[in-house]
């Protein structure tokens, strides 16, 4: 009898902790948001960058202190790139788990806008005060007319002169208006200094994507259809090409591209004399390259041809709020709050160091104090001057393969080990993505 | 009444048995069969999240076999037959020599190589990547400065890269295998040797004769284990290029896997390509298998 109890007591706690090994995760977080006792409400955020989330911190307090009446509690994961994107999806494609508010990259965000859409509409927070943003930077999030994510910023791109070089070559960098004048410079300064022009990412798509956005060419046109291998794309990367091997102003860049250690080294000494990139990479001067201080100086980008804008807006995280968030209201307002707000957006300028897509706040003092590191220019005046020619690239359901071909395959083959000409690489890359249509 | 009912049930030989091994069957069934049976059926699926699918037949198949599963299947090929090169005979010989009574502080190298089986891949491969950087300064690149080769470019040449993952993988595995042939070492019986010895056989006949064909049950193992770990590599190849693999340089096939399925959100795809890495470990084991004879009944 007393046998019989225990055989039978041990098999139930066997069986139970089996059963609860696989619903263990579901029950914890249908359980999490709701049943709170206190007045604050609990909303969790993932992201992928440290940067974002001490921002995130310090705007919930900010939250709270102003509203008073509708306290939040604001618990935010930090996870790798690549690792937060995959759980995101999973989460959102099982119905389980997602946080109510989400930092998704764009290079990802074409991947949560398939199917049944798990993110939500945020055109109530965003249509009231449209106007006073840089559209493009919308409409990059958006399908059919519906928003469902918020940038930091607009990403605009830029070229970074490094003025001591530019100063020993003798070209004055105002000058330069279009890419002829560019490898014309280039030119001098690699005949004064010995030091290249610029470097090419060839594990990356910079500065070709700018490029191309910016002669009004793409990787898929406003329907989604792949036109990478037009004539302007291939012009275009026969140019860079022509640049490395032929004018012989710039070199395949080292590491590969601009996040990579090797690279910082080598632009923090002074080997190249300029760099095009999207403002948002000044926080990678400030805090990877000290030693150009005062050396650096922001200009538009040249262009190819007369009809060409002078910039391209590059890279982003699109905030979203998930439907699986049981406080999607408030969630919205803090997101409104944290990224649409005026204050905000000064707020991104000073603790991120990004170009705020609120173009009425680049005229606010607090943005027009020039920057020692800058060569104490009034870096916005650069960007105010050229606030309706910054254009975004289309968007659409074959974006994250597009540029996952162009960085990896297409750079690498026709700059780096020539394996392929511009004209292959394209095609290939292009031919593969039309293959990938349904 | 109900209680003796409870009780012959438990007690029942029939039932029983059931009951004692349904946590290991449920284990089975839930999280091997369920999602192994789904993966098959997602690969002839279009997956658009996991409410709304449609079934596209081979289709996912087709798309698949393009230029870069094949530089998948030939990477993770050349990868693993370079690992089984260096994973069998130089555990082999670090265990002989470690066995041997002359070699002094024994304990101390057998820790030392071991040790590094203890470290997560990303862990080592942070520090080989760092190791192995491009700037002319980097650890590997200042030392064959000093003998005059010049500084290499790693991480982004097909042959340098697949050799840091072979290093990698080697400094990893080595110990752990290290391990397996010491302890088929020590079972060698030391009668063998002695009479061997006795017949005038020198140190290397001994080992041919006696020691490999004695440990030849360890080296199937590692061997038949070497296969699916060389098939399966995922990490080796995600610390050197975790975001972009220029040209497809150490894009391996679950690489590919987790490329099509995750960064570009083709669910369907990536299954069928699952599976289709299954059927080739399975081959390939199967005929390594055959070929060293496991299935015939042992001859005595």
């Amino acid at each position: 009898m007393k046998k019989a109890s225990v055989t039978a007591v041990a098999s139930m706690l066997l069986l139970a902790s089996v059963l609860s090994g696989c619903s263990g995760d579901g029950t914890e977080s249908s359980t999490g948001g709701s049943s709170d006792s206190s007045k604050a409400v609990k909303l969790s955020l993932w992201t992928f960058q440290d940067l974002h989330k001490k921002y995130y911190e310090k705007t919930a307090e900010l939250w709270n202190q102003s509203h008073p009446d509708q306290p939040i509690e604001l618990s935010i994961d930090t996870y790798p790139n690549a690792e937060m994107h995959n759980k995101l999806l999973i989460a959102l494609q099982s119905g389980v788990g997602a946080p109510d508010i989400a930092d998704i990259n764009i290079n990802f965000f074409q991947n949560f806008l398939k199917g049944d859409i798990q993110l939500v509409e945020l055109n109530k927070i965003i249509e009231p005060e449209k106007d006073k943003f840089i559209q493009s930077r919308f409409d990059i999030y958006s399908k059919g007319g519906k928003y469902y994510g918020i940038d930091f910023h607009v990403g605009a791109t830029v070229v970074y002169y490094n003025k001591e070089l530019m100063d020993k070559a003798g070209v004055n960098v105002d000058n330069i208006k279009t890419w002829a004048d560019y490898i014309e410079a280039g030119k001098k300064v690699v005949a004064a200094t010995g030091k290249t022009m610029t470097a090419f990412e060839v594990t990356g798509q910079r500065p070709f994507w700018p490029m191309i956005v910016q002669r009004g060419s793409d990787y898929l046109d406003e329907k989604g259809n792949v036109i990478l291998d037009n004539e302007v794309n291939v012009k275009t990367l026969q140019a860079m090409k022509d640049m490395i091997y032929k004018d012989k102003i710039a070199v395949p860049m080292p590491g590969g591209n601009t996040g990579a250690e090797e690279f910082f080294t080598y632009m923090n000494k002074g080997e190249a004399a300029s760099l095009i990139m999207p403002m948002w990479y000044m926080s990678r001067f400030l805090e990877y390259m000290p030693d150009l201080k005062g050396k650096i100086v922001v200009r538009p980008m040249p262009v190819w041809e007369q009809g060409n804008v002078r910039s391209a807006g590059m890279g982003g995280t699109g905030t979203a709020v998930t439907k699986q968030s049981k406080n999607q209201e408030l969630a919205m307002k803090f997101l409104a709050y944290a990224k649409l707000s005026k204050e905000s957006n000064i707020r991104i300028w000073q603790e991120l160091k990004f170009d705020p897509i609120r173009w009425d706040v680049w005229n606010d003092p607090e943005l027009q104090k020039p920057d020692p590191y800058f060569n104490n220019e009034k870096i916005f005046n650069v960007l105010l001057d050229m606030k309706d020619e910054i254009k975004s690239p289309n968007m659409s359901e074959l974006s994250s393969a597009s540029q996952d071909l162009v960085n990896s395959n297409v750079m690498f083959k026709s700059l780096k080990d020539q394996s392929q000409t511009p004209e292959q690489a394209l095609k290939a890359a292009a031919d593969e993505l039309r293959k990938q249509k349904k | 009444m109900a209680n003796f009912s409870f009780k012959g049930f438990l007690y029942s030989q029939k039932v029983a048995p059931y009951l004692f091994v349904s946590p290991f069957v449920l284990t089975f069934l839930i999280f091997f069969l369920y999602p192994t049976a789904s993966t098959i059926t997602m690969s002839f699926q279009e997956v658009q999240g996991l409410t709304s699918t449609k079934f596209i037949g081979l289709d996912n198949y087709r798309r698949m076999f393009d230029e870069h599963f094949f530089n998948a299947l030939k990477t993770n090929t050349i990868y693993t037959l370079l690992s089984l090169m260096l994973l069998i005979p130089v555990p082999i010989l670090f265990a002989v020599f470690l066995n041997s009574k002359w070699i002094k502080g024994r304990t101390l190298f057998k820790s030392v190589i071991f040790i590094p089986a203890l470290t997560s891949v990303i862990v080592a491969g942070v520090s080989f990547r760092l190791m192995f950087g491009e700037a002319d300064t980097a650890l590997i690149n200042s030392v064959i400065g000093k003998l005059g080769i010049s500084p290499q470019n790693w991480i982004l040449n097909y042959g340098t890269g697949m050799m840091l993952m072979v290093i990698l993988n080697t400094w990893r595995v080595a110990g752990i295998n290290m391990v397996y042939y010491l302890a088929g070492l020590q079972s060698i019986p030391e009668e063998l040797y002695e009479s061997a010895e006795m017949d005038g056989a020198n140190g290397f006949t001994r080992f041919y004769w006696i020691t490999l064909p004695l440990l030849k049950p360890i080296i199937i193992y590692t061997l038949t284990i070497g296969i699916f770990e060389g098939y399966r590599m995922f990490g080796e190849s995600y610390v050197f290029w975790n975001e972009g693999m220029p040209g497809d340089i150490g894009l391996t096939i679950v690489r590919f896997i987790y490329q099509q399925a995750f960064q570009r959100n083709d669910m369907g795809m990536g299954s069928a390509i699952g599976i289709t890495l299954l059927l080739i470990v399975l081959t390939v084991n199967m005929v390594q298998l055959k070929l060293f004879g496991l299935f015939k009944k042992e001859e005595d």
